[in-house]
């Protein structure tokens, strides 16, 4: 690890202007960032701790039904709150399907939209990787691609966002809270992530010293609290990174889909929501035929980057569809024992 | 640069000096606090050998800066006994042979203190492998740790002096 300067910023206005020092990075959970520092990936000179903020820490409903989510909650507290978990259960059902236990009790929901991609070759520093070195190359095309994206992928990057929380968080349609020295300013999630273009060292919307301070979930988002589910397919059923997950959430009145609601992770750079999809689910009878025709559409134009991840195409277009049917079917009275695994269904 | 920070440490108030900002929770406790108890396993927040419970709550003291923890509440696997009677987890770890080589049992204890603490598991086979699914044992001592979790957590008094 490369030795930094330290700051223990004690409010927000101390922090962006700590901030402005080159090669600045904010500390709230540590979680990847002390991970890839270690590795060599990421290096800041100067670390900005921002776990001891006010104000970031709380779950609050707001006056018009909607919520909103400190940067700073713990992704267990939020996880685990009664009120959180039974008005957004496949939020919840994703945060607890991600990583483990530990990482969660330290993980903040700020933090969670910032992880960065958990392809193998961005993290080994021999391997030439356009975002780590912009220019330099991508040793992970042709290469071996199972996590790697089938949509959005450029011929510069194909990795793909490993969160599973925005998953369900682009399909609520969120709005992320972003402080910074011009002041503050809202982004709608599904626009927070770039895909990677000719640009793959661009990531998210954040601008330099800007940090996140809240996640807000728009009072509809409450509508599907009944019908709501995070499915999630990996290669170990618990603490391993989706392959393919689908975050499905539907409105029903009188045996049809008032409203769908779809996003898909594991395949793009960003959680991949798709308008026709959700436009094919209103006013149709929940059945697999209607699940299929949305799951077909979310995956429109996908395309594998080689042999080794063709079969995520179709995997995805099932998972969505499954997942789609989950929610159908109503959330769980319970959270399952294996969150957003599809074995053991609830 | 030096840091200075003040810690609870299995009960006891402890002030400390920081000389280098880059120094784990992890690299504190074994390199300057001689408590090594908790393990580096991977050093990267995989295999939760070094799990310690923070304010209450199981994390990996790989990944936490010793910095950002001033004023910190720490448990260690060191402070669980009281005198030379064992705490009901490490009891049961016991009974059941919940280890073979035993490096990864620290954390694995320390985890399973904090499992049962958060009261989402109970007794319910499958919820404690999915809990304490952060802690990897390359010995295999599975179906002993899922026995002792689960002997622990009817055991009565058990949790409430996890700090």
């Amino acid at each position: 690890m490369n030795l930094f300067e330290y700051t223990r910023a004690t409010s927000l206005g101390e922090a962006v202007a700590a901030a402005q020092k080159p090669g600045a990075a904010y500390l709230a959970g540590g979680t990847n960032l002390l991970d890839l520092m270690k590795g060599g990936i990421a290096a800041p000179a100067h670390l900005v701790d921002i776990t001891r903020l006010p104000g970031l820490s709380a779950i609050e409903r707001l006056p018009d039904g909607g919520t909103r989510i400190g940067a700073l909650v713990r992704n267990s507290d939020l996880a685990n709150d009664p009120d959180f978990a039974e008005t957004y259960p496949m939020v919840a059902e994703a945060l607890l399907s991600g990583a483990s236990a530990q990482l969660r009790n330290a993980a903040t929901a700020g933090g969670n939209l910032l992880q960065r991609t958990r392809c193998e070759y961005f993290y080994d520093p021999a391997s030439p990787c356009n975002k780590r070195a912009p220019g330099a190359g991508c040793a992970a095309i042709g290469a071996a691609t199972r996590i790697h994206a089938v949509q959005g992928w450029s011929e510069h990057c194909i990795a793909t966002n490993p969160s599973d929380f925005c998953v369900p968080l682009a399909a609520l349609s969120a709005i992320v809270e972003i402080a910074g020295p011009q002041g503050s300013r809202t982004v709608p999630l599904t626009a927070f992530h770039c895909l990677p273009g000719a640009q793959p060292e661009r990531e998210t919307a954040l601008g330099a010293g800007e940090l996140i301070t809240a996640l807000v979930l728009p009072p509809e988002a409450a509508a599907f609290a009944r019908n709501a589910r995070y499915l999630k397919v990996r290669d170990r059923t618990s603490y391993a990174f989706a392959v393919v997950s689908a975050a499905a959430a539907l409105t029903l009145d009188a045996g049809r889909i008032v409203e769908g609601r779809l996003a898909l992770g594991g395949i793009a750079l960003k959680p991949w929501r798709v308008a026709e999809a959700e436009a094919a689910l209103a006013g149709r009878r929940p059945t697999p035929e209607t699940y299929a025709a949305a799951a077909r559409l979310a995956l429109a134009g996908a395309e594998p980057t080689g042999a080794a991840n063709a079969f995520k195409v179709e995997l995805a277009r099932r998972v969505a569809a499954r997942a789609l049917a989950l929610a159908a079917a109503g959330t769980p009275a319970r959270m399952p024992a294996l969150p957003a695994s599809p074995f053991g269904l609830a | 640069m030096t840091i200075p920070i003040r810690l609870t440490l299995n009960g006891h108030s402890q002030d400390i000096v920081l000389d280098d900002p880059r120094i784990t929770l992890l690299d504190l406790l074994r390199e300057r606090l001689d408590l090594t108890g908790a393990k580096k396993g991977c050093d990267r927040g995989q295999c939760g050998a070094c799990t310690v419970i923070v304010d209450g709550r199981r994390i990996n003291a790989c990944l936490a800066l010793a910095a950002s923890l001033d004023g910190a509440d720490i448990l260690t696997i060191e402070g669980l006994a009281e005198g030379d009677a064992l705490h009901p987890v490490q009891q049961a770890f016991l009974n059941h042979d919940g280890f073979q080589c035993g490096f990864c049992t620290p954390g694995q204890i320390m985890s399973a203190v904090g499992l049962i603490r958060e009261g989402q598991a109970g007794t319910d086979p499958e919820r404690i492998r999915e809990g304490m699914s952060g802690n990897l044992c390359r010995c295999g001592a599975y179906a002993g740790i899922l026995e002792a979790v689960r002997e622990a957590a009817l055991a009565p008094g058990r949790s409430e002096d996890a700090a």
